[in-house]
């Protein structure tokens, strides 16, 4: 019961947003130029299937790529900030300074930096966007780790390392995946942000612009939903991870 | 005589805004191999710098700590140590939480060996049948006993505790006192308790010491000369009631209300 409850509840808030959004549409007899409607989106993606699936495909792995390497070195400053006072007082102004760019803004200069690396480029921007959630929440996890944590252990003569490996690592998993979830979207507006504005971009981006030089609603809104359903699946593989790696933060119900 | 730990004038100041804050002067601390010794003295007066000190993780400005006739210089494996926030490890089970210093301590140890040995503790404490839960699911009280049990896990020479019961009720801190003293029992250990509970430092200890206030130095010792197999009714014995009554104005004394203001 409880199992049918869990994927039969969002199913049906799914079924009830396109209701609506198929009412909007009827109500305000908005033709398919202006706005599509859900039932325009079946005969586009009957239309162009290979095109979502080749270019689905290229999107998801630069948004993964982009994101496994912030994953890595937002960890790595994470750990530098959260274990040293210094490094945390030289790089948060820096960080956040460099967080409240638009990203929209780097486009062109990593085009120009880049000339022609798409791939590169789109993997960089979904990194560059995607690693400051990551780099904050472990910092700041790291360096709120009570000191009695580190004194059971360290009251055993217990190197750093492993005070760390045992206890900090561990402890911060939580906020970790906290990040990771916000990083996750973030990740596709990155990779998205450049196959649209680049020229001959790749990836659903790119079929998103094609759409809109040829008036084509209909797919446009398709490639939104596309990016909607990848955006849920790696949401929900992080989740997934979440569950395996830190399931013990999650109090038990009730 | 010769005492497991032996503080000899030890003095410490911590660094602040406004300049060195004197938190101990002079201490002088005797406790014997096997003793209970319980640290009692009003709130600030440097009670927890003492088990910093005597576990390894600080160094005093002046003075020396002594324990098993060397200088404590650095953290020692023979040392165990429980504080008033049981600070359990939220990803580990309870037997795993137990389990923890043998890995530091005694990696070589085998982990079926291990288990045994903290799953008769957990038995001792009345845990089992707990051994398998997240700390989340355990009451505060059941958590500090599984932390009393990874204090001792690897047998240390010396159990040093922080307000262990502090946070607890009191029912539940009578309870855990006969636990401890039961544990005392079977698992040879010297301790040193800082507590702000004197009829906690009566029942549990062999020797009280009374700290003065800030900056702190030993202002006097008390020998609880009861039987070794108390029960919770002994602090009703008048020996006992007359400990108190000494403790308590001992406790004035360092908080300097002698006379005046009462």
């Amino acid at each position: 019961m409880e199992r049918v409850q869990k994927i039969a509840v969002p199913l049906a808030a799914i079924i009830a947003f396109l209701a609506l959004w198929e009412l909007i549409v009827w109500a305000n007899n908005w033709p398919n130029y202006v706005m599509a409607s859900p039932s325009d989106l079946p005969a586009a993606y009957a239309r162009f299937w290979n095109l979502f699936l080749v270019m689905g495909w290229q999107t998801l792995w630069r948004t993964i790529l982009g994101l496994a390497l912030a994953v890595v070195f937002g960890t790595l400053l994470g750990m530098i900030m959260g274990f040293s006072k210094l490094a945390r007082d030289a790089l948060y102004p820096l960080l956040v300074g460099f967080n409240a760019v638009p990203k929209a803004t780097l486009v062109p200069v990593l085009a120009l930096l880049f000339i022609g690396q798409h791939d590169f480029n789109t993997v960089l921007m979904a990194f560059l966007i995607s690693f400051f959630p990551i780099a904050v929440s472990v910092g700041i996890g790291l360096s709120t780790l009570e000191p009695e944590y580190r004194d059971i252990l360290a009251a055993l003569g217990a190197s750093k390392f492993t005070i760390f490996r045992k206890i900090a690592l561990p402890k911060t998993l939580p906020e970790f995946f906290g990040a990771l979830k916000v990083s996750v979207t973030l990740a596709f507006i990155g990779t998205n942000l450049v196959e649209i504005v680049s020229p001959h971009g790749r990836g659903l981006g790119a079929l998103f612009k094609s759409g809109e030089t040829n008036g084509d609603y209909p797919l446009m809104f398709a490639v939104l939903i596309a990016l909607a359903f990848l955006g849920i699946l790696l949401y929900y593989g992080v989740v997934a991870l979440e569950k395996i790696f830190a399931g013990w933060a999650e109090r038990a119900p009730g | 005589m010769k005492h497991l730990i032996d503080i000899k004038g030890v003095s410490h100041a911590y660094k602040t805004k406004h300049g060195p804050l004197p938190v101990l002067d002079g201490l002088t601390v005797e406790v014997p191999k096997g003793e209970f010794c319980a640290v009692v003295g009003p709130s600030g007066c440097g009670k927890s710098t003492l088990t910093r000190l005597v576990s390894g993780l600080m160094r005093p400005d002046r003075g020396t700590v002594i324990l098993d006739g060397q200088e404590v210089t650095s953290p020692r494996k023979t040392v165990g140590m429980a504080f008033q926030n049981p600070v359990m490890l939220e990803w580990r089970t309870i037997l795993e939480n137990v389990m923890l210093p043998l890995e530091i301590v005694a990696p070589e140890m085998k982990k079926s060996d291990a288990e045994a040995r903290a799953m008769h503790l957990l038995e001792m404490v009345g845990l089992k049948g707990f051994e398998n839960k997240r700390p989340s699911e355990l009451s505060g009280g059941m958590r500090q006993r599984a932390s009393l049990c990874r204090a001792i896990v690897h047998k240390p020479q010396v159990l040093i505790m922080d307000e262990p019961f502090g946070a607890l009720d009191n029912f539940t801190r009578e309870d855990l006192w006969q636990t401890m003293r039961d544990l005392r029992a079977a698992e040879p250990f010297t301790c040193v308790l800082i507590t702000h509970d004197l009829r906690e430092s009566v029942f549990l200890g062999d020797q009280v010491i009374v700290l003065s206030g800030r900056p702190a130095r030993t202002q006097y010792v008390l020998n609880v000369d009861l039987p070794a197999d108390r029960t919770i009714d002994i602090l009703y014995d008048p020996k006992a009631v007359d400990m108190l009554h000494v403790l308590r104005d001992q406790i004035r004394i360092a908080q300097g209300r002698d006379g005046g203001l009462h």
